[in-house]
């Protein structure tokens, strides 16, 4: 199992960059009213077939040769169950996938979600010539960082550089957050 | 708060260092396995020393990247180490403290950290 869901989602997400997707959404939306957590993963990758879609959430099914079993899917699924949640894949071939785990926030089986920025960065900063979008929301206020809107500011300098990494960390991390202490405020 | 002026300043600060691509011949490559094992391991804290340090020691020959399971889950995190001149060196249950010191060791003195490597842990 992982320690935190943002590992999950770093994992999961990992397979949207092996799917070959030009661009992965991930969100995140907190609901302390409905007491839910919802993360969302979309891509725009090869998608599965109504076959594989079943299979994924099989842990000795893979795709990969290297050893016979996939957790990934699994633990996810798994991590968002053992809290009352539900989670569910929808896919198309040539499309691309979406993965939605939902989680009863206030479970004590829920994970906390952990840092998510770290999570954005490794995939950002790994797979510079891929965009993402992430989406965090607290109740009625959001906040967002796009990759397509960095790349138009940096020009020719690589979002795989660390010293832009570093900044699109704390970007990250001070936006979240201010969008969490935003939303109490108005409550 | 961070903003996005902030990210303008960073580049026009880096313009003049732009020229360490990929396929450069002097490049080493860190490679970091972040399949499902290496991220349950611990992968991600590994991959953020090394490009934290990279940045702290302004490191400019080195390109940080990652794969899948390369089929050794049991000795994860791996990372794997490519010379410009193709050698590689596989380090395995690797932490960030360990990252830190074959940044130092092994990417600026060009010392191999043995004691780190897969020969000395099978």
């Amino acid at each position: 199992m992982m320690q935190e869901l943002s590992l999950n989602v770093l994992d999961v997400a990992e397979n949207s960059v092996s799917a070959g997707a030009s661009l992965i959404e991930v969100e995140v939306w907190e609901d302390p009213k409905a007491d839910l957590l919802t993360i969302l993963i979309r891509d725009n990758g090869c998608g599965m077939t109504e076959e594989q879609v079943r299979q994924v959430t099989d842990p000795f099914y893979t795709t990969r040769k290297t050893r016979k079993v996939g957790l990934g899917v699994p633990f996810f699924k798994l991590a968002a169950e053992l809290t009352g949640g539900s989670f569910s894949i929808t896919s198309e071939v040539g499309k691309g996938t979406e993965t939605k785990a939902v989680f009863v926030r206030s479970s004590i089986d829920r994970m906390p979600l952990g840092d998510m920025a770290e999570t954005m960065v490794s995939l950002i900063g790994c797979n510079p010539d891929i965009d993402f979008i992430y989406r965090y929301g607290f109740g009625e206020a959001l906040f967002e960082a796009d990759t397509r809107e960095f790349r138009e500011i940096l020009g020719d300098v690589s979002l795989a550089e660390p010293q832009v990494r570093s900044f699109i960390r704390e970007f990250i991390t001070e936006n979240m957050k201010a969008t969490g202490e935003t939303a109490v405020a108005e409550e | 708060m961070k903003s996005l002026e902030e990210l303008k300043a960073l580049r026009d600060q880096m313009k003049n260092k732009v020229g360490v691509r990929e396929d450069d011949s002097n490049n080493t490559r860190v490679v970091v396995g972040m399949a499902t094992c290496g991220i349950a391991a611990g992968a991600r804290p590994v991959l953020a020393a090394f490009t934290n340090e990279i940045e702290k020691r302004n490191i400019s020959n080195v390109t940080i990247a990652q794969t899948g399971c390369i089929g050794i889950c049991q000795f994860e995190p791996v990372v794997e180490v490519y010379a410009p001149d193709g050698t590689k060196t596989t380090y395995v249950k690797m932490d960030a403290e360990k990252a830190v010191k074959v940044v130092c060791d092994h990417l600026v003195n060009g010392k191999v950290v043995t004691e780190y490597t897969i020969g000395a842990n099978v």
